[in-house]
């Protein structure tokens, strides 16, 4: 059996476990069966990816005679599906397993059961599919799916509205893909992938498919100005369905992306790149910008994934310049950070999404103003919430800053591209993505710290209590990829090497060569990174100094009261809150951007209550795209409405009116 | 010989789209009824010239369907019914009957132009005849359109039907099945036409279709 077929055969089964599902109904064995046998199949099919990548299994392909009756469906699983089949794979796998424990609490299994192991067959299929057919099919059932489970919550506020914008996103991500890939396809129409990557086609329309691209699978991975969905929608689900969305579905969608623009497009002018590269600068500043202000945890991290696709999509976009230019050897330099990000990032987004339903199982507060003080009561969680908020804020030695310094080392290659245009767009492109970086930190810092540390803020979070086994090892599963992958780097780079040697021509130098497992992306003399070193200065300098404080100075351990600020009050609300954190930042950055507004409420003089501060946030794209948008169709809507209430001549008289133009058209064509 | 088949069946086709014209001036419900009853039977004349023509004896039976149903038949109960509702002498006001006029010819003109042009592949005989055949249809649209008494449109519904006979006997090889089908269906959606006329007529006593639209609380 080859590899394709296996992974077809687990897609197949994930796919079938949605029935059971249903057959088994509201038994109790449903929900870990049904978890249990989704963890099986995926790591099974994590293992089917590294297995290509590692060489152990041949690049295979397979046509099965379903779909359209004369092409077939065609299933290829090469080196960049079988990186995506193992991003897929482990970042399914780690939300089974949580839901093993996290599905218990579900009120109402059966919304979620049957739709969550076909969604995550629908995924792998996706990704195998190598006809527009079987891909455009599969990414239909895998948006359908996921709409069934964010409505899986429909009667909570706001989840309803949530789903019918997701819809309508997807909706357009999938008008515009069909359109991309008909004009791949061309006059010949043929659909199979390996026919579209054979035929030419000219500059012009090698970028108009980009832009479709950009459209289509933007809209899915959250790329500015088509993230409305994603803050809406990826909090409403439930949390391991969450993890699933921002960890993995957007990154099939940036597969969409890779596949159709590094391969079957072919090669695409140098004026092509400027546009992903500040695409994706300004999805990563709006994104953790929205992220830093949002006082909701899961909405906090929704923006952040946006962040994140902005960062992927940058480095994608430095990948196609250099591979304009010649530059191969760059081009896989970024090419290889934007696939070890999108393997970074489906690891900690999980994790902490993982996180934040802990929090939410344990005390039902999503805001970050009803919680606090939780590390006292949740330890473990708050341990592995702090590996994750500190791998995605790229702190070394974690897996976070490895994939952003590679980054950072191809902006830094941009003098020696040829055109001046690009010489001045990448260096400031870095800078916006150096700034996202330091503010994704600090809207971490705010989740943890309001999250985790100070007092508790709410009942609540007072009475929380540390949840199951089951989520806490998905979790801790992950955090330990985030470590092993930081430290060892070389490991990971040198697995997706095949994928960048297949999309830009290219690979990095082989890092399992270097001595003292060092990261060499270049040349030695140029720069290195070493993970393992950065761990053991930073566990040697911690404990050294820490010994030396308790051998120098007092070993007595003192507790009090935390963040009292010298004065002793039982108000919660004295400690800094989720806004008071983000205040310097909102009104530095965000009165353009978000249209932060402060109303400043202070009672009369005599009157001894509080003053009150109100912060009113705006969306720019809501407001400037969406809300013309939505009123020109309503506008529209209503005067197509009259044609509802027309005499019976008045209808003959439109059949016969467009009848006989239809004709003179016609006519007047011949 | 063959120049005069050409002819006799030019002047059959064209013959009806005249009379379709015919239809479009006639004020009075009888008149109306009597001139279809004329289509009817220049448009069984003609296809038994193209059965003939072709040497495809089936078309006599579609010739014989049109002349029983639609010159006898039809147009004999349609009299009936205007004789029971007491409205055969009813004058019915044309619109701009000079204009109705103007924009057949121009539908016309369309038609043959459109016509001539898509199907210069196709022998001379059948392409004349579609081009009439268009024409008749569009006529019968026209009229749909400008009458307002639901006998007219009835009638106008019919002779556009005729049009599309027209069209279907002058290719070559149509089988019998297709001209019996649509016979039939124009039949059926005669009766219930017709069962259509009493209820509305019971209900707002009178056929002008003007009456529903008032009764549908809308203003013209």
């Amino acid at each position: 059996m080859t590899a394709v077929e296996f992974a077809l055969l687990c897609a197949a089964a994930l796919l079938a476990l949605g029935p059971v599902a249903i057959l088994l109904g509201r038994r109790a064995v449903a929900t870990p069966l049904i978890y249990a046998s989704s963890a099986v199949l995926c790591l099974a099919l994590t293992g089917a990816g590294v297995a290509v990548l590692a060489g152990m299994a041949g690049v295979s392909g397979r046509v099965l005679p379903i779909g359209l009756p004369w092409l077939g469906a065609h299933w290829r699983l090469d080196a960049l599906a079988a990186f995506f089949l193992l991003v897929v794979g482990f970042g399914s796998a780690a939300a089974s397993v949580y839901a093993l424990g996290y599905g218990r609490h579900e009120h109402e299994p059966l919304r979620v059961l049957p739709f969550y192991p076909a969604f995550l067959g629908a995924m792998v299929l996706v990704v195998l599919a190598h006809d527009a057919f079987s891909f455009l099919a599969s990414w239909e059932v895998m948006s359908l799916l996921s709409w069934a489970l964010v409505m899986a919550h429909h009667r909570a506020e706001g989840t309803r509205h949530a789903g019918y914008v997701y819809l309508l996103m997807a909706g357009f991500g999938t008008m515009a893909l069909l359109l991309a890939f008909g004009l791949l396809a061309g006059s010949g129409g043929d659909y199979a992938f390996d026919a579209m990557r054979a035929s030419d086609r000219s500059p012009a329309m090698a970028a108009a498919i980009l832009a479709l691209m950009l459209l289509g699978a933007g809209s899915k991975a959250g790329l500015v100005p088509l993230h409305v969905w994603l803050p809406l929608a990826h909090p409403a689900a439930p949390s391991h369905v969450s993890a699933l969305m921002s960890g993995v579905m957007t990154k099939v969608a940036l597969y969409g992306l890779i596949r159709v623009v590094f391969d079957l497009v072919g090669p695409l002018a140098w004026w092509a790149s400027p546009a992903v590269i500040v695409l994706g600068a300004l999805t990563a500043v709006l994104g953790i910008l929205s992220a830093l202000v949002a006082s909701d945890i899961k909405r906090a991290l929704a923006y952040s994934t946006i962040e994140n696709i902005g960062v992927i999509v940058a480095a994608l976009g430095l990948a196609l310049a250099f591979r304009a230019n010649g530059m191969t050897a760059t081009a896989a330099l970024a090419f290889s950070a934007a696939l070890f990000h999108i393997f970074n990032h489906a690891a900690f987004k999980s994790l902490l999404f993982m996180g934040a339903g802990n929090v939410l199982t344990a005390t039902g507060q999503r805001e970050l103003d009803a919680l606090g003080g939780l590390i006292h009561r949740m330890p473990v969680t708050a341990a592995l919430m702090l590996v994750g908020a500190m791998a995605i804020s790229a702190l070394p030695p974690l897996n976070g800053f490895a994939s952003e310094w590679l980054l950072f080392q191809s902006v830094l290659k941009s003098p020696e591209l040829p055109q001046a245009g690009l010489q001045i767009i990448v260096p400031a492109a870095g800078a916006m993505l150096a700034l996202a970086a330091a503010l994704a930190a600090s809207a971490f810092v705010r989740i943890y710290g309001v999250g985790f540390l100070g007092r508790p803020r709410s009942e609540a979070a007072q009475k929380a209590v540390e949840v199951d086994r089951f989520s806490l090892a998905a979790m801790a599963a992950l955090a330990l990829i985030c470590v092993l992958a930081g430290v060892f780097p070389g490991v990971v780079l040198d697995l997706l090497a095949p994928a960048s040697e297949a999309m830009v021509a290219a690979r990095l130098p082989v890092q399992a060569d270097q001595a003292w497992l060092t990261l060499v992306p270049i040349a030695e003399t140029r720069s290195t990174y070493n993970g393992l070193l950065v761990l053991v200065f930073i566990a040697f300098s911690a404990s050294g100094s820490a010994w030396l404080v308790h051998r120098l100075a007092s070993r007595k351990l003192r507790r009090g009261p935390a963040w009292d600020c010298g004065f002793p009050s039982d108000i919660a609300n004295t400690q800094y809150g989720a806004g008071s954190f983000a205040q310097p930042l909102r009104r530095v950055l965000g009165t353009v951007l978000l249209r932060a507004r402060e109303e400043i409420t202070m009672p009369p003089p005599g009157d001894g209550g509080p003053a009150r501060l109100r912060v009113h946030l705006r969306d720019l794209f809501w407001d400037g795209i969406y809300q013309p948008i939505s009123t020109v169709i309503n506008a529209v809507a209503t005067q197509a409405n009259r044609l509802q209430f027309l005499t019976i001549r008045r209808y003959l008289s439109l059949v016969v009116g467009s009848l006989v133009s239809l004709l003179l058209v016609l006519t007047i064509w011949n | 010989m063959d120049r005069m088949v050409f002819d006799i069946a030019h002047l059959l086709a064209g013959g009806l789209v005249l009379v379709s014209f015919m239809m479009i001036y006639q004020e009075r419900l009888g008149a109306l009824i009597r001139v279809f009853a004329m289509h009817a039977v220049v448009l069984s004349l003609s296809v038994s010239w193209q059965a003939w023509t072709q040497d495809a004896p089936h078309l006599y039976v579609t010739a014989a369907i049109a002349l029983v149903f639609k010159a006898v038949v039809i147009p004999g109960a349609l009299l009936r019914i205007i004789r029971r509702m007491g409205i055969h002498r009813e004058v019915e006001t044309v619109v701009g009957s000079g204009l109705t006029m103007l924009a057949g010819m121009g539908l016309v003109a369309m038609s043959i132009v459109l016509m001539l042009r898509l199907t210069e592949t196709v022998d001379a005989f059948a392409r004349e005849d579609l081009a009439f055949a268009l024409s008749v249809v569009l006529l019968g649209l026209l009229m749909m359109v400008t009458r307002r008494n639901a006998v007219s449109q009835v009638v106008g519904f019919m002779s556009m039907e005729n049009g599309l006979i027209l069209a279907a006997t002058g290719a070559k090889g149509m089988p019998l099945v297709v001209e019996i089908s649509v016979a039939f269906s124009v039949l059926i959606a005669f009766i219930v036409i017709g069962v259509f006329l009493f209820r509305i007529r019971e209900r707002f006593d009178t056929i002008d279709l003007g009456a529903l639209e008032e009764y549908r609380g809308e203003n013209q």
